[in-house]
């Protein structure tokens, strides 16, 4: 067999990889829009959820979750900008940064779940938060913020060293060089990692089911005060999010609409997600030219 | 390769001054973990003089260069020893405020290394950042800079474009211009044209002719001819050691030192 043809063999092979991959994502895709799309409307987007009868929506859940992930990636944003910054620019290359890289690689690949029941024994009853939205967006921290500090170390170090070298021959200190020339130019990478990251935590429903919670007490949206009881910003409030949410009514849900709520549900999920990653790349690509100054 | 007795011949020290005198350095010696790879070198380079330093590769001489602004600093295993006497300061001590002695001895690398911002950012930003924030005063510095590095005319209606849209020549010009931006005395250059095209190559180097009017500059180069082209003296380092050091001329015409003149005549390199 010749060279040529041992290429095209190759070439069909993978091809039909990675149709098979793509078939695979558009029909789960497919179905679940096509199967919870005709249920969302305004009402279903807005009213709050029934548990008895039919009619329910997800406004409180999908508030919930916008809440949450706001929440969740302001406490994990700084953190993971420091900490990533730290180790791609300020850490020897030793045996303790070493160690450090490990462990954050082996805290990304903890099971959701273990980091909820982790969250509900230390925030929800050690530190006695209840089941909050506090709790939930600080176990949510810690299942996002080891990949969001590698997607920010991992930035930071594409960017090439003739960059800092650049920056200190002309006088500047190590931390203008890092605030002004490299975090700028690593800015595209890590805001797509961190809008990820963000897609990651809206659609998580392990890490929450017993640190958030799972009921969804009625809101009143007129009342901003953190402080009130029903406000929507409180953030030592039990607050069901969408996935959890979807995870809930299937599986003890008793509503008689219950799988056009969880259809609808879930479609909106995965809108939400997808509105996520493709404003990652957009967004990405719109800071890159306009941080280097191209048009 | 040839043996060369290099520690007999090795400049370890000089005799006094008939110049002024921009930069030296005593005793330098430079250590990248156990390796030494400076073994003690003496030079000193005259002001508004360009100087080359030549030699064959792995022989230190980007080594040598980069201790001179103490670029090895961001070297975690590097150490250096020695005095670098710039004015009355030895830039290699400690209490030496790098920073600020960057600001007097700049550097310009060997692959153009612009910033991925505009080509007026590329000039403005460092001075922003040591305190200069006049709008005047900037446009008037960049101008300046770029007229000085001979890039003007092919940038002056462009200077909001993308630095990293320029060719490597126009990237090159444009960081000699950041450096000269912050005024330094000294310009430190590491092979500035090796990434470089023929014509881009000719045009760096009227740009270099052109600044040692006003500065003094010190070039690593692996291209003699190039030494030969721009230089008033040339340094010929070889395995850790300045072995031979003099008027441009009289090295590549008259060489001291067999490894000087087998170098030169390209019998190794």
């Amino acid at each position: 067999m010749n060279v040529k043809r041992q290429d095209k063999i190759a070439t069909v092979v993978l091809y039909l990889i990675s149709g098979m991959i793509i078939l695979i994502l558009a029909a789960l895709l497919l179905y679940i829009l096509a199967a919870g799309l005709p249920h969302v409307s305004w009402h279903f987007l807005t009213s709050p959820a029934r548990a008895f009868e039919a009619g329910g929506g997800i406004g409180i859940q999908l508030f919930n979750s916008l809440y949450l992930l706001v929440l969740a990636m302001l406490i994990s944003m700084p953190i993971s900008l420091g900490a990533g910054i730290y180790l791609s620019e300020y850490a020897k290359k030793n045996w303790r940064t070493t160690f450090v890289q490990t462990a954050i690689e082996i805290l990304s690949s903890l099971p959701s779940v273990v980091v909820g029941l982790f969250g509900f024994l230390i925030f929800v009853v050690q530190f006695k938060f209840g089941f909050s939205i506090l709790s939930g967006a600080l176990a949510l921290t810690f299942f996002n913020l080891p990949l969001l500090t590698r997607n920010v170390e991992e930035s930071l170090a594409s960017v090439q060293g003739s960059q800092r070298e650049a920056g200190l021959a002309l006088g500047l200190s190590r931390f203008e060089t890092v605030t002004r020339v490299i975090v700028p130019e690593a800015l595209p990478g890590i805001t797509t990692g961190m809008i990820l990251g963000a897609g990651r935590v809206f659609g998580e429903a392990a890490a929450l089911i017993y640190t958030a919670g799972q009921s969804a007490p009625a809101l009143d949206f007129s009342n901003w005060n953190p402080f009130y009881i029903a406000s929507p910003l409180n953030p030592l409030r039990p607050a069901e999010t969408l996935a959890v949410h979807i995870w809930k009514i299937n599986s003890e849900g008793i509503m008689p609409d219950v799988a056009a709520v969880s259809a609808g549900a879930s479609a909106v999920l995965v809108i939400v997600v997808l509105i996520f990653n493709l404003s990652a790349r957009w967004f990405g690509k719109w800071l890159f030219k306009k941080m280097t100054g191209g048009d | 390769m040839q043996k060369y007795d290099v520690t007999k011949t090795a400049i370890k020290t000089f005799s006094q001054p008939e110049h002024e005198i921009a930069l030296q350095t005593n005793d330098l010696h430079v250590y990248y973990g156990d390796h030494e790879q400076i073994k003690g070198v003496a030079l000193q380079f005259e002001r508004y003089k360009i100087s080359a330093i030549i030699g064959p590769s792995g022989s230190g001489k980007s080594t040598y260069l980069r201790a001179l602004n103490r670029m090895n600093d961001e070297i975690q295993s590097a150490k250096v020893t020695g005095s670098i006497m710039y004015r009355d300061l030895d830039v290699n001590s400690p209490q030496v405020d790098v920073y600020e002695m960057r600001k007097h001895i700049g550097m310009v690398f060997q692959r153009p290394n612009p910033f991925a911002k505009s080509i007026y950012d590329n000039i403005a930003f460092a001075l922003r950042r040591h305190g200069i924030k006049k709008k005047a005063t900037l446009d008037e510095i960049v101008e300046k800079t770029l007229r000085q590095a001979g890039l003007w005319k092919e940038v002056k209606d462009s200077l909001s474009k993308s630095a990293l849209a320029l060719s490597g020549g126009q990237q090159q010009r444009l960081c000699i211009a950041r450096a000269l931006a912050l005024k330094p005395d000294i310009l430190l250059l590491d092979e500035p044209a090796s990434a470089l095209d023929p014509i881009s190559t000719s045009v760096v180097e009227d740009t270099l002719t052109q600044l040692k009017k006003d500065y003094t500059l010190i070039v690593v180069t692996h291209n003699m001819q190039q030494a030969a082209r721009i230089s008033d003296y040339t340094a010929f380092f070889y395995d850790g050691y300045a072995l031979e050091y003099g008027a441009t001329n009289q090295i590549f015409t008259q060489p001291k030192l067999k490894a000087t003149d087998d170098y030169i005549s390209g019998n190794f390199g």
